[in-house]
């Protein structure tokens, strides 16, 4: 049907932000074949988005050519957008328009005949499981049903090129997978081919073929198994009897020969340097019970091997907090049966868990699951409807300052001051827990050596990189050295490595005695998790540890089941009990 | 291709349409902001005095005293009270109790009698020199008034020049309203066109949805056409409802056309439109675009159209600046009409200078639309 391939060449593109130049794309070549479902992979900041706008014709390069579907796209965009779909990051729905009344408008847009909108309409609406919803108001639908319907919207006048920004982005796994159905149909049916960007790196997986971006560069382009051959050979897990995970993780992480190591579940996941298997006694010399089997790679593997640079982050580890002792079997955060309602709508529906001190324990879930609401209500930030809750043994609404400056709490958004220094934020959130003098000092010079901020003291908070940002509000809610730390979706648009260093980090604090609650919308960060609960809709669907979610989602035909799995067996149990009420 | 592009159009009135009618905020722009406008300033604020207070000194009582006083107490426009002496009536006025004093001295009488001339005395707290330009406004008139009365019943002539000055305000107690409410319909438009609009296209940025739009094969007139149309609808619907408004509850009279009423509206209406359009260019983001509105299109229009303050009043530099603004010339107008009449010439030059600004708006929004993010 579509012959004709996609070409950028020597595309670049920069913009102005704030007096300053920030170059987005930096001269990319690259060719789109016919028929395949393409991945943009990379972080926040990578780029993909301003591709996937300068492909719809929706912006025009500095410099380079663009040519979508043979069609030159800066000199004839209309004619470009009358071939190709295209689904924006929030899925360009009209909230205050119904589900049929959407496609009504796109079809107009679109130029499909009145005549064949009905089994147009009839189709999609099967494909995408909305029959039933039509009559709703697209802004009532969960947040997997509006990306479907966003996605059925681009489809309605049969696209030959459908570009996809970011469409899985905090949508539950069920729907994301979905989603993969419907688009991988699309191309078998009638040819179509696909650009779809993503930050989460296990998708790459399922791409026919991938392009890997990172700050405005291409650095690669080839299947998932082209990218991850480099390292075939280089992975491996290890787990030793009688060591934590955590401290495992922490130990082979500074051994030689060793790229990176990262927890999964109860072992540690190991990138080696070289492709030859390591000897037990020559990584950890001090670990008899060393265990390790080769596994196959993952893209994230060989992303993580492309873009990591060797370093030693084990001195700052030790130095993160000072132990915080205590019995460790102390019931620190307690709710029972807690719910939040905002009128008619059931934010958060008689949920009830327990942590205890030094666990990270997670609460997983897909946008809209309530889990920010209970984050809030546990900060005492917003009044519960019903049920209890205790941090510290009080519920934080009521309680004096004392005892809300034992908590810390890291919010979703960027919640520094932009206009404000690193060194002057810093010094401002210690002095507000009332942090003075040679103490204060000490603090301010700890967080700027053990979060690496040193070299942008004097810079303002606002034009710090993403990156370093996060590392900013982690340094900030850590400078009065809190028991209980509370971190809302630390890690969302953050990209992979800056994710290890945080993680590490977190897993220091919390060797040292400090509970973290943390929240998350990506399925493979439970694994960090010694126990979490998945939300869905309001209401914990289960508790537990990692294992014994994927252990309890363990079937013949998927013996050795993932996070997302057990997520999504869950969410289907769930479904078929409502469909059965 | 025609028929696809009517289609688009078709579409995008729909969907707006249907935007409109779903959401609160329009409506009560359009249909609830003018009854809440139009009786705040039909019966709550009114640039008329009535019922002031006032301090009336009478130093030696006797029938002449009396016969003004009782003038006074008749008068809808004062509420007297009385004093003894100067001192504690003062007293009063520096408490800002009573507005003015009326003084009449101990040889009032003699002196009225005598034909001379009887003097008395006026203080007036100038604070509020508006009120304060009213209250001896008022005063001196009632004075007159009671004055030529007075020698009329002695069947002479007094030696006073009796000229009765007909000042404004002596009809002004009915004719503040007629005056407020056409140049409200003004105010109403504006909002409707400027903010509304405004409001809704940086929404449409806000939450994404422009983006979508704009990979469409959407041609960007269709898009203008399918914003303005409905929001043209809208406004003038709030405009007719206004009139009907002000001419069946408030009493107001419309004396000139209804026909070119409309078609005056109507070319306000698309001046107030290609405004907000080009505040939603400027600014995609609901807050700066209803900042903007507010004070590039609304507070000019409440203050420096003529609708509240006179525009003949104000600084020659002020008075220069007005003429930027198009709130100006239909406030003009809508007096015109509903006051005056066909006022060929009054109407005519306005909507010479309100089709200038449509053709100059409407030329920048078009210039700055184009289907590209940046």
């Amino acid at each position: 049907m579509s012959g004709n391939p996609t070409t950028l060449s020597a595309v670049s593109k920069t913009f102005r932000s704030a007096g300053r130049k920030i170059t987005a794309l930096d001269s990319i070549d690259l060719t789109l074949q016919p028929g395949r479902v393409t991945g943009l992979i990379g972080p926040d900041g990578a780029g993909k988005t301003t591709l996937m706008r300068l492909v719809a014709g929706l912006l025009l390069p500095d410099k380079g050519a663009i040519q979508v579907l043979g069609i030159d796209a800066l000199t004839r965009p209309l004619e470009v957008q009358s071939s190709i779909g295209y689904m924006p990051q929030r899925f360009g729905l009209y909230e205050d328009l119904s589900v049929q009344e959407n496609l009504e408008l796109y079809a107009d847009l679109q130029g499909v005949p009145v005549a064949q909108r009905a089994t147009r309409f009839q189709e999609l609406m099967q494909m995408t499981g909305l029959s039933p919803f039509t009559q709703r108001l697209a802004g009532q639908l969960s947040g997997g049903m509006k990306q479907k319907l966003g996605l059925a919207c681009t489809l309605v006048r049969s696209p030959r090129l459908l570009l996809l920004d970011e469409p899985t982005v905090g949508v539950d796994p069920l729907s994301r997978r979905e989603l993969w159905q419907i688009v991988y149909h699309q191309v078998q049916e009638v040819g179509m081919s696909v650009l779809l960007s993503t930050a989460y790196l296990d998708e790459a997986e399922r791409c026919d073929e991938v392009i890997l971006m990172h700050q405005g560069k291409l650095l690669g382009q080839g299947t998932p198994a082209e990218f991850s051959r480099p390292v075939s050979g280089r992975i491996f897990q290890a787990s030793a009897a009688g060591c934590s995970h955590r401290r495992l993780q922490e130990q082979l992480s500074r051994a030689p020969g060793v790229l990176d190591a990262l927890i999964e579940g109860e072992a540690v996941r190991l990138v080696m340097e070289s492709p030859s298997k390591p000897e037990p006694e020559a990584l950890l010399p001090e670990q008899q019970n060393l265990q390790l089997t080769a596994v196959e790679p993952r893209f994230e593997d060989a992303f993580i091997a492309r873009l990591k640079r060797r370093r030693d982050l084990g001195g700052m580890a030790l130095s993160l907090q000072k132990k915080v002792t205590a019995n460790t079997d102390d019931e620190v955060i307690r709710v029972h049966k807690l719910q939040r309602r905002f009128g008619d709508f059931i934010a958060v529906n008689n949920i009830s868990f327990s942590v205890r001190r030094g666990e990270i324990f997670g609460l997983l879930g897909a946008n809209g699951a309530g889990k920010s609401t209970t984050f809030r209500m546990l900060c005492g930030l917003l009044p519960a409807s019903s049920g209890e809750l205790a941090v510290a043994g009080h519920d934080l609404r009521q309680a004096a300052a004392s005892a809300r400056g034992r908590i810390g709490y890291m919010a979703q958004k960027f919640s520094l001051y932009t206009s404000l220094s690193v060194i002057q934020n810093l010094r401002f959130f210690s002095g507000v827990y009332g942090l003075r003098g040679k103490q204060q000092k000490a603090r301010l010079e700890w967080a700027l050596t053990t979060f690496e901020l040193e070299p942008f003291r004097d810079a303002n908070a606002g034009d710090l990189p993403l990156g370093y940002k996060q590392r900013l509000s982690f340094a900030a809610a850590l400078m009065h050295e809190p028991e209980i730390l509370f971190l809302d979706e630390p890690t969302s648009g953050v990209d992979p490595l800056a994710r290890r260093e945080f993680w590490a980090r977190t897993n220091a604090l919390a060797e040292a005695g400090v509970t973290v609650l943390v929240t998350t919308h990506f399925m493979e960060e439970a694994n960090y998790c010694d126990r979490l609960v998945i939300m869905a809709e309001g209401e914990v669907l289960t508790e537990g540890t990692p294992l014994a979610m994927k252990t309890s989602a363990r079937t013949p035909e998927n013996p050795d089941p993932t996070m997302e799995d057990a997520f999504i067996q869950l969410i289907e149990q769930r479904q078929a009990q409502q469909a059965t009420a | 291709m025609r028929r696809s592009s009517r289609m688009r159009l078709l579409g995008m009135i729909r969907k707006e349409s249907l935007q409109i009618l779903r959401d609160p905020s329009s409506i009560s722009i359009a249909f609830v902001l003018p009854v809440v406008l139009l009786f705040l300033f039909g019966y709550g604020v009114s640039l008329d005095a009535k019922l002031i207070p006032v301090g009336i000194v009478i130093e030696q009582p006797d029938s002449a005293t009396q016969s003004l006083a009782g003038a006074f107490e008749r008068s809808e426009f004062f509420r007297p009270y009385h004093f003894d002496s100067i001192q504690s009536a003062q007293q009063m006025l520096n408490e800002r109790r009573i507005d003015g004093i009326l003084w009449m001295r101990s040889n009032f009488s003699s002196n009225l009698l005598a034909g001379q001339e009887a003097p008395i005395g006026v203080i007036i707290n100038g604070v509020d020199s508006n009120q304060a330009n009213i209250t001896q406004g008022y005063i001196q008139g009632t004075w007159l008034a009671w004055l030529s009365r007075y020698a009329e019943s002695r069947g002479h002539s007094l030696p006073v020049p009796v000229s009765l000055e007909q000042r404004v305000w002596f009809n002004a107690a009915l004719s503040s309203r007629l005056f407020l409410v056409p140049g409200l319909i003004a105010i109403i438009m504006t909002m409707i066109g400027s903010l509304l609009t405004a409001l809704v296209v940086a929404r449409e940025w806000e939450r994404g949805t422009m983006e979508a739009l704009m990979v469409t094969p959407l041609r960007i007139g269709e898009l203008l056409a399918g914003k303005l149309i409905p929001y043209f609808a809208l406004g003038m619907a709030g405009m007719l409802f206004s009139v009907a408004l002000a001419v069946w509850q408030f009493d107001v009279p419309l004396r000139g056309s209804l026909w070119l009423l409309m078609a005056s509206s109507a070319l306000f209406m698309l001046v107030a439109l290609a405004i907000g359009m080009l505040i939603s260019i400027v600014s995609k983001n609901q807050f700066v675009a209803g900042q903007l509105a507010i004070i590039v299109t609304f507070l000019p229009a409440f203050i420096l159209s003529g609708f509240l303050f006179d525009i003949n009043s104000m600084p020659e530099w002020v008075q220069l600046i007005t003429h930027l603004v198009p709130a100006r010339y239909f406030v003009a107008i809508l007096q015109t009409l509903f006051l005056a009449g066909d006022v060929w010439p009054v109407v005519l030059s306005n909507m010479g200078a309100l089709l200038l600004m449509l053709l100059f708006f409407f030329t920048l929004v078009w210039r700055k639309s184009h289907k590209h993010l940046e």
